[in-house]
Formats: C-alpha cells, sequence, structure tokens
C-alpha cells in the first residue's frame, strides 16, 4: 500500500525522523492558512500524487500555470495561486503513465536552504533477505539512473534481522555520503530511527530523494515515499486509515473486495484463471497469438459459480474485452464442478462476448460434457495453446 | 529439498480443516507423519498420529526430519521458530500472505541453526511414488509419475502444468520442488537446482520461473557448470513492470526482475528457455 508524502512525512517525524514543517490543504483557502502556520521567506507547493517525478511532471491543463507539481514560492499569495492552479488538475509524470493523474490534495512546507542534495533508502532487499540501506551522493536523480551510469557512487548495506541496527551502518553510510562532524552523528540517529521506523511499520519501501544537507549543515528529509506490506497491515490500523482510494483503480478495489487478484491491462481478451503463475502464462500466450490481454485475474483456488460470477463481473465491467479466455487447471479442484460454475454465471449474466473455455484435471471429460450440453455458446480448448489461438480468432475475426 | 518417503514428518496445525484433509492425503499418498502440533489439543491422537502442544514436544518424543506448516499468516513466526528451536531439519512453509519482516526474521534464525526452509508461499513438494508435503495432487496420476526428471517452480498451479505435460509426452518426475511465489524464501531456483543436480535419480531439469528478482539470473550461473540438462519457461512476458502479478514476488521494478534479462541470462549459460509451457514435453523428449 503507498501513501502520500505528507502522510509518510508525519509517520516519520514521530520517529525523530528530521523533516521540515508542513501542512496538508484540500483548497486554496486551506493551502493560504497552512503557509501562514509556517515560517517564511519561502514556501514549497507540493502536489500529492502517489507517483514520484512530480517537481519534472506537467500538468495538461494550460491554466495550471507554467510550473510542475512542486513549486517554490515567496509569498503567501502565490502559495494560494499556485495552490488554486494545481487542485483539480492532472498532473503527468515519468511514473503515471501518459493519463496522469488528477491532484487532490496539496502539501505545503517551509523552505529550505539547501546546501547538498543526497540519495537514501531503505528496502526489503530479495537477494540477502535483509533490510537494505541504499545510499549514494547523487540526490534527486534516479537510482536506477545512478545504478547505471556511475554504480561507484552507490553503497548498499544490509542489516541482519536478528542483531538489528548498529552504530557503525550509521557510520558507514555518513563516510559514503561525504559527511562530517556533527552531520555524522545526526546520521547514524537518522539510520538508527529510520529502520525502527521500517520495523515498527512494516513498510517494504522507504526512500528519502533527497536527503539534504540544509545550509545551517543540519540533515533532513526533503521528499519521502513510503510502501507497506500489504500482508502486514492487519496489525497497523493507523496505517491503514492512510489509504487514498482515490489514487487506486476502481475496479481493481472492486476486485479485492471479491477477494479476486485483479489488474486492468490494455489489450481487449479477458483473462480469468486459477493460480497466480497460470495466469501470467495465459497472458503470455494471448500476446504470443498476435493479441493483448485485458487482465491478470487469478480466480484462486475455489472456483465456485459465485466467484465465477464476481469475476465475469469484473472482466465485463472493462468496455476494451471483446471476448473471455477461462483457463482453469483443477489439479485439485474437479472439473465438473467448475464447469458447473461456468455455465451458470454465463447463463444467469447472458454473456455475450465470444467465451473459450479450457479445462484440465480431474473429472475433465465430464466438465467438458457439462460445458457442450449447456445449449451456450462456449468454444471448449483441449490446450492452453489451443485455447490461445481459438480467442484470438474470434476476436479477430469479429471486429 | 528432496523428501524421501522415509523422513519423519510432523504437521504443525494438523487439526485445522486444510491440515486435516492435507494430512490424510499425505498419508494415503506413503508420506512418513509421525506427529501433530496444536498447542490446545495436546495429548489427542488425530489423522491417528499423536497431537502436541508444540514442535519441541513433539521433537523429544523422537527426531523431526520435516515439519509442514498449516498455519494461518500471522502464527507463522512462531510455529517456525518453534521447529527450529526444535531441531527439525526442513520446513515446508505453505502460507501465503505472512508480512515479510516475519520471513526476513525466521529465516535469519533457520540459516544460524542450519534449518532448510521451503516457502513460504508454495504447494510443496512431492516425490512420485514416495511421499509429498503440501497440498499438491500427488496423486494425480496424469500429473505425478516416478521418473527422472526434476522440476522447480515457483507456481503450484503453472508447476503443475508443466508436470501434465511432461507425464503426457511420456515422462516422469524425480522430484517436483515448489519454491513459493513470496519476494523472500527460503529456497531459491539455485538452491533447488544444486539439490536436483546433486539427486542420483535426476537426468534433467525444467525450471520454472517468472518475472522479479534475480533468482533466474542466479540459477543460470550454475545451469552454465552442469551436465544435466536443463529447460525453462518464464511466465510473465506480457506483464506490465510496478504491478504485482498475484504472486508478492511477482513484480518488475525499474530495470530489475525482467523477462527479457532472465531470458537471456538461461541462454547464455545453455537452457533452452520455451516459449510456452506446451512445448516442455517435445524439448524433454529431445534431450533425454
Amino acid at each position: 500500500m503507498n501513501i502520500h508524502e505528507y502522510q509518510a512525512k508525519g509517520i516519520l517525524a514521530a520517529f525523530n525522523v528530521p523533516v521540515a514543517r508542513g501542512a496538508v490543504a484540500f483548497s486554496p483557502e486551506e493551502a493560504v492558512a497552512a503557509a501562514q502556520s509556517l515560517d517564511g521567506p519561502v514556501w514549497v507547493v507540493k502536489a500529492q500524487i502517489h507517483a514520484g517525478g512530480r517537481g519534472k511532471g506537467r500538468f495538461k491543463e494550460t491554466d495550471a500555470g507554467g510550473g510542475g507539481g512542486v513549486r517554490i514560492v515567496k509569498s503567501i499569495e502565490a502559495v494560494g495561486e499556485n495552490a488554486a492552479q494545481m487542485l483539480g488538475k492532472i498532473l503527468v509524470t515519468h511514473q503515471t503513465g501518459p493519463e496522469g493523474k488528477t491532484v487532490k490534495r496539496i502539501y505545503v512546507e517551509q523552505g529550505s536552504g539547501i546546501a547538498r542534495e543526497l540519495y537514501l533508502s531503505c528496502l526489503v532487499d530479495r537477494a540477502s533477505s535483509r533490510v537494505a540501506f541504499i545510499c549514494s551522493t547523487e540526490g534527486g536523480m534516479d537510482i536506477e539512473t545512478v545504478a547505471a551510469e556511475t554504480p561507484e557512487k552507490i553503497l548498499t548495506l544490509t542489516i541482519d534481522p536478528a542483531t538489528g541496527y548498529m552504530p557503525h551502518h550509521g557510520r558507514s553510510i555518513a563516510f559514503a555520503l561525504g559527511l562530517s562532524g556533527d552531520q555524522v552523528k545526526q546520521c547514524v540517529r537518522l539510520i538508527g530511527n529510520l529502520y525502527r521506523a521500517m520495523l515498527a511499520k512494516d513498510m517494504s519501501l522507504l526512500e528519502i530523494n533527497p536527503l539534504v544537507v540544509t545550509d545551517a549543515g543540519d540533515l533532513l528529509v526533503l521528499d519521502a515515499k513510503v510502501n507497506f506490506d500489504s500482508n502486514a497491515l492487519y496489525r497497523h490500523p493507523d496505517v491503514q486509515e492512510l489509504r487514498d482510494l482515490d489514487e487506486e483503480d476502481p475496479t481493481e478495489v472492486q476486485a479485492s473486495e471479491y477477494d479476486l487478484n485483479y489488474i486492468k491491462l490494455d489489450g481487449d481478451i479477458g483473462c480469468m484463471v486459477n493460480g497466480a503463475g497460470l495466469a501470467m502464462a495465459t497472458m503470455d500466450i494471448i500476446k504470443l497469438y498476435g493479441s493483448e490481454p485485458a487482465n491478470f485475474l487469478d480466480v484462486g483456488g475455489g472456483a465456485s459459480k459465485e466467484q465465477v460470477m464476481n469475476a465475469f463481473k469484473i472482466l465485463l465491467s472493462d468496455p476494451k474485452v471483446e471476448g473471455i479466455l477461462v483457463n482453469i487447471f483443477g489439479g485439485i479442484m474437479r472439473c465438473d464442478i467448475i464447469a458447473e460454475g461456468i455455465v451458470a454465471a454465463a447463463r444467469e449474466m447472458a454473456i455475450e462476448a465470444p467465451l473459450v473455455v479450457r479445462l484440465e484435471g480431474t473429472n475433465v471429460e465430464l466438465g467438458k460434457k457439462i460445458l457442450a450440453e449447456s445449449g451456450l455458446a462456449i468454444i471448449p480448448a483441449d490446450n492452453l495453446a489451443d485455447a490461445a489461438e481459438k480467442i484470438v480468432a474470434q476476436v479477430k475475426g469479429g471486429a | 529439498m528432496i523428501v524421501r518417503g522415509d523422513e519423519r514428518m510432523l504437521v504443525q496445525g494438523i487439526t485445522g480443516r486444510q491440515g486435516t484433509f492435507w494430512t490424510e492425503r499425505m498419508q494415503a499418498y506413503g508420506s512418513c507423519i509421525v506427529a501433530g502440533v496444536n498447542p490446545k489439543r495436546a495429548g489427542e491422537t488425530h489423522c491417528g498420529v499423536p497431537v502436541y502442544a508444540s514442535a519441541r514436544d513433539a521433537a523429544a518424543q523422537g527426531d523431526i526430519d520435516v515439519s509442514v506448516l498449516f498455519i494461518p499468516p500471522l502464527a507463522v513466526r512462531d510455529a517456525a521458530l518453534d521447529a527450529i528451536e526444535a531441531g527439525v531439519k526442513k520446513l515446508v512453509i505453505l502460507t501465503e500472505h505472512i508480512p515479510v519482516q516475519d520471513v526476513m526474521y525466521f529465516l535469519s534464525a533457520a540459516r544460524a541453526s542450519g534449518t532448510r526452509v521451503l516457502g513460504p508461499n508454495t504447494a510443496g513438494l512431492v516425490t512420485p511414488g514416495e511421499c509429498f508435503a503440501g497440498f499438491m495432487p500427488a496423486f494425480s496420476e496424469s500429473i505425478f509419475r516416478p521418473g527422472d526428471i526434476g522440476v522447480i517452480s515457483r507456481s503450484g498451479s503453472l508447476g503443475t502444468l508443466i508436470c501434465l505435460n511432461l507425464v503426457q509426452a511420456g515422462h516422469g518426475e524425480s522430484a517436483f520442488i515448489g519454491i513459493g511465489g513470496d519476494p523472500i524464501i527460503g529456497t531459491t531456483t539455485r538452491d533447488a537446482l544444486e539439490a536436483l543436480d546433486a539427486d542420483e535419480r535426476t537426468r534433467a531439469v525444467v525450471m520454472v520461473g517468472e518475472i522479479g528478482g534475480a533468482m533466474e539470473e542466479d540459477a543460470a550461473e550454475y545451469a552454465a557448470g552442469m551436465s544435466k540438462p536443463v529447460v525453462a519457461f518464464i511466465a510473465g512476458r506480457a506483464s506490465p513492470p510496478g504491478k504485482k502479478m498475484g504472486h508478492a514476488g511477482a513484480i518488475v521494478m525499474g530495470d530489475q526482475g525482467t523477462y527479457a534479462s532472465k531470458r537471456d541470462a538461461l541462454e547464455r549459460a545453455g537452457v533452452r528457455v520455451l516459449d510456452t509451457p506446451s512445448d516442455v514435453g517435445g524439448a524433454i523428449s529431445e534431450l533425454v
């Protein structure tokens, strides 16, 4: 689960991490009030969307002013003007895709004088099965770019979960970042506090880009991105409250309420599959036969009539879908029961789009018989390749 | 990790609905289940074996080689540490949706004590004709038949399909190792490949990978030096970056974990990468 920058900073501040003072605003008036509560003479007005690259992003609308999603202003009036220009407008960054995201919240922050910009992140490292810190002197840049062009400027350090964080970790990072004197002490505290926050809140990613050294020589978190481990949300009701459904695909939200694993894509062939690996392979083979999948959908192990109906509802809510491929491999499940579920759901929902069904597993012959005798225009398929070929032919032939 | 029919197995969570259902099937297939754990039902007999309050109590009655965990996500850390402290040699952790911090914590303890862990988020493993651990359709003869092909899979559903295709082409399996779909797992693709390389019964290996992480690239390094042939199928070629494709571990981040990277590394190591799961039977027939 993702949260907004201002929420991430709120959590970090509670762990004694130095962040600039700021306040969130949902209207230009609130933005002005927020600016009045902060010290000047410089304020930063920041669009809050769940995507990076906001500073370099551009608004779709011409009346959103000339700037990107992060603007530095020198008067309280300008805070209000810029908030008014951004709110309700669509911001496009390299992470939003061309459709962009509507800005519904603004964060107004006290401006800071910046001497140096650094990069710092903390994440779940798959290779070492540990929490890792990654730091670089190249603040403000994408870490992928730095890794590709100047990998020697990156330090990666992993923490053993059994022994935890030690000051030597923080010192190593401080030296790699070229910090000295009191900044080293600040860095040791900062890394320890970030590690504590990461564990205490079950974060899967904590990225600070940039971490800055201010004119006064102090470390300050200028931007923060936090992702949470969705498997651990049950133990963090406070974090659950930060979820912003406006930032999520409504169909994916609906699917998760049905306990279906659904991801919307851009193609025209809807897929319903049991098992994540098989669902990916089904999408791959649709593409191999020259079409594009409309979605990823894992119905899970049960595939009852209710689940199949819910899955059809989700698939058909996408207007692009022109055909459906159902691929169920019942190693454990019985194909006759699945076939009955598909027939009942297809009949009740009067599905008009071409429907190719491939069943495999226990009682497969009985399952195929139920499909064939249903009186519905269900096209049976013998294997995955056959199924993909048939649905692609149906959709292309009909177009 | 390969499990043999004579290894002594414990089932943690044996009295639950899933635990009971699969314990009965594992026993019928030949798995040597010697005891179960449920802290509230200690002293009872369930599925014909004694139930203990902890893995430690069970191990006090005789060494445990393998423990299979049918345990809900929030309780896995405790159950796994109980088994590790009890001296169990191999853990099979089936549970999906375990918080990743919990996984890192018990894997660290397992490493320190030399315990091997399969999973989490796996359907388990099958040694056809001998035993299985987990919720695999081992008893389906159209899918699992004793043979000489080792299968490694991050996905239960796709791995099972590969096994079906192998049997349809007249082959059988020496071992099926479901390593799990989570981003952090105890037995990696490379670990499983090393186990099958060392296994006398295995003549060739099918590796079923998917996008996300670098396990296939890492395994490719090992495969390059193997004399046994390896073929692979990698799922997720058509998946977009930045999205978790059902499995928590199946996500491309930046340029990390892409299909192209995995295919390239495997092909450079001399591994034949298949375009569809249906190609596996023919490919293996050509090699063995």
